[in-house]
């Protein structure tokens, strides 16, 4: 185990500990010295209290104490307890090393490498969330972050790479079913008193449930009906028999895409959607960076979507007025003290918007936390490792990950219709070749992907890409039916599901699985539909 | 809703308080968690779960969900049903 080792900045005059992870600042010019911890310690409470006791944070607490070459910008920006330990062997990168398989020279050789950047920014994708304990590990990342000091100015910061074009922009608009626009908790009587007063409604100041609660809560009766914007979950959610069984069971779903795709096979009503060529609004990427999107075509389906969504709410008696998006967009600036100074003028002026975008910042703010954090000073959470409940068994014995191609997109209903599919036509199980000799399995071969949530059949990619005891595939084709094996395992704080643990086994086999031949038979009968013809049984 | 989904869902959350050696904040931390991102019929079912003796959940939990107060119930109910 590495000794925490202590650092003194002499461009400052300073101290800071880096501990394991080794900081360093740009700036600072600073010594490696063996002693004078509870010195810095001791500076450290003055500045900060720490609201964690896990070793790990405390050392980073102590680390980021030590940001003192921009003393204006930085100091005093966290919440240090004093009470915390300072070390825990449990924590060393030689104990996580048996959790994690990645060797601990590793760890310290990357902790060092992000520490000494000077600017060092963190930017994580699905790999990171779509875990039983991703909000966790988003939570230490920030911990990190705000250790070393990489908030608060250009360069640095941590930026979750979204897996849709306009998640930041929905997840800004309140469509949490918690939070109102700016990300404000329903129970917040003001500012649901701004929307009552705005929309002449009565709102609820309880949250709402989530997607999955959404399933669960159809199945027994309590959640009736739904309306699906630009979302495919009879394909993209976990468990897809139990999503199919609850979207069967509401008594009013209706789908609004651009695409049949496989949720509209369970809807009463089908609307149809626009792209994004064909209507006015704007995309919000994950630096808050908001986009204009410009009308360049008429919608083919006439309307664009929120269009038709305001004729939907116009027919079920309450009306909407709006003549053009942009009086949206004043809507939302009138309410949301993040959108206050913002219109579609200033936007096609600017180009784009950083929000918050406010009187004191009427060309948006590029830079989020300078100086302070919006909640006052920084909280270091505590983070302890909780492994996920999904193992691997004697009756399952690999794990499964799923993910993307760069081919297509998500559930494939844009790119499965494109020349994409001359890069991939079908979704493939890659598997390690000592797992597949192990199975008689050669590229190829049609095996069967068995979890204790279901079963499918799709063709196999002997590959050292994944790494022995681990299988792979993507969920871009629906015949695949990739997620009737993953579970309804979810992330502890945002149920998000865990897409990248499903213990299953693998077998070579020659014809599709029941559930295939049942969304055969489904997909058949629905074309049957369509094409006005009677289903003969 | 199937409670036994929702005694996993809050033993989760549970695993993440647990990690305060406080477990008084512990507690309020998790029921802060319930009131403020559950919708009022899981919270209901949970409260009600926890008092007919609370079968798989933690004790951290539990303590938990008895800080919580009494949901009303008006927002599931269904007309005609």
């Amino acid at each position: 185990m590495a000794t925490p080792m202590a650092c003194a900045g002499s461009a400052s005059g300073a101290a800071l500990i880096g501990g394991e992870l080794g900081i360093a600042f740009r700036g600072i010019q600073y010594t490696h010295v063996a002693s004078g911890r509870q010195r810095v310690c001791d500076t450290a409470k003055e500045r900060f209290k720490l609201d964690s006791t896990r070793p790990a944070d405390f050392r980073h607490a102590h680390a980021f104490a030590g940001i003192d070459r921009t003393p204006a910008l930085l100091r005093a920006r966290a919440v240090i307890r004093a009470d915390a330990p300072s070390h825990d062997p449990r924590n060393s990168p030689e104990a996580t090393a048996d959790i994690t398989g990645v060797d601990a020279d590793l760890v310290r050789r990357a902790a060092r490498l992000y520490a000494k950047a000077g600017n060092g920014a963190i930017y994580y994708g699905l790999g990171v969330t779509e875990h039983s304990q991703g909000s966790t590990m988003v939570i230490g990342i920030a911990n990190l972050a705000m250790a070393t000091g990489n908030l608060g100015r250009e360069g640095v910061g941590v930026i979750p790479l979204r897996g849709q074009n306009n998640v930041q922009g929905a997840c800004d608009m309140g469509s949490f079913p918690h939070e109102l626009s700016g990300y404000r908790h329903v129970s917040d009587a003001s500012t649901r008193a701004s929307f009552e007063t705005a929309w002449g409604v009565k709102l609820d100041a309880e949250p709402g449930l989530r997607l999955p609660n959404m399933f669960e809560a159809a199945l027994d009766g309590t959640f009736m009906g739904v309306y699906i914007q630009g979302e495919d979950p009879a394909q993209s959610d976990p468990n897809t028999q139990h999503i199919a069984a609850a979207l069967t069971a509401m008594c009013c779903v209706v789908v609004q895409d651009l695409f049949l795709n496989e949720t509209a096979h369970y809807a009463h009503v089908f609307l149809p959607g626009s792209s994004f060529l064909e209507k006015n609004g704007t995309f919000t990427n994950a630096e808050r960076r908001v986009s204009p999107v410009r009308k360049v075509m008429e919608p083919r389906a006439g309307l664009e979507d929120w269009e038709v969504t305001m004729r939907l709410s116009n027919a079920l008696g309450y009306p909407m007025h709006y003549r053009h998006p942009s009086e949206i967009m004043d809507e939302i600036a009138r309410l949301t003290p993040t959108f206050a100074a913002f219109s579609y003028e200033k936007l096609d002026r600017l180009g784009s918007i950083q929000w918050p975008c406010t009187d004191n910042a009427p060309e948006g703010t590029p830079t989020m936390h300078v100086g302070k954090f919006v909640r006052g000073k920084g909280k270091f959470l505590l983070t302890e490792y909780v492994p996920t409940t999904e193992r691997s068994t004697r009756r399952y014995p690999l794990l499964l990950t799923t993910g993307r191609m760069l081919a297509h997109y998500n559930v494939g209903a844009q790119t499965r219709r494109t020349a994409n599919v001359t890069w991939a036509a079908a979704d493939r199980l890659e598997i390690h070749p000592d797992d597949a000799e192990m199975r008689g399995i050669k590229e190829g071969d049609w095996v069967g992907v068995a979890s204790r949530s279901g079963e499918i059949v799709l063709p196999a990619d002997v590959t050292d890409r994944v790494r022995p005891g681990v299988v792979y595939t993507t969920f871009h084709f629906p015949e695949t039916g990739a997620n009737v094996v993953t579970t309804e395992n979810s992330d502890w704080a945002t149920n998000c599901p865990e897409y990248k643990v499903t213990a299953v086994e693998v077998i070579k086999v020659n014809d599709p699985s029941a559930w295939q031949k049942r969304h055969r038979e489904l997909i058949e009968q629905q074309l049957q539909f369509l094409r006005g013809q009677a289903v003969q049984k | 809703m199937n409670v036994d989904r929702l005694v996993t869902m809050a033993n989760d959350i549970g695993a993440f308080f647990d990690a305060e050696p406080d477990k008084v904040e512990a507690a309020k931390s998790i029921a802060s968690h319930l009131r403020r991102f559950w919708d009022p019929r899981m919270r209901r079912q949970i409260i009600a779960h926890n008092v007919e003796g609370g079968t798989g959940l933690k004790d951290i939990v539990r303590s938990a969900i008895a800080l919580l107060p009494a949901v009303a119930d008006t927002r599931d109910q269904i007309p005609n049903k």
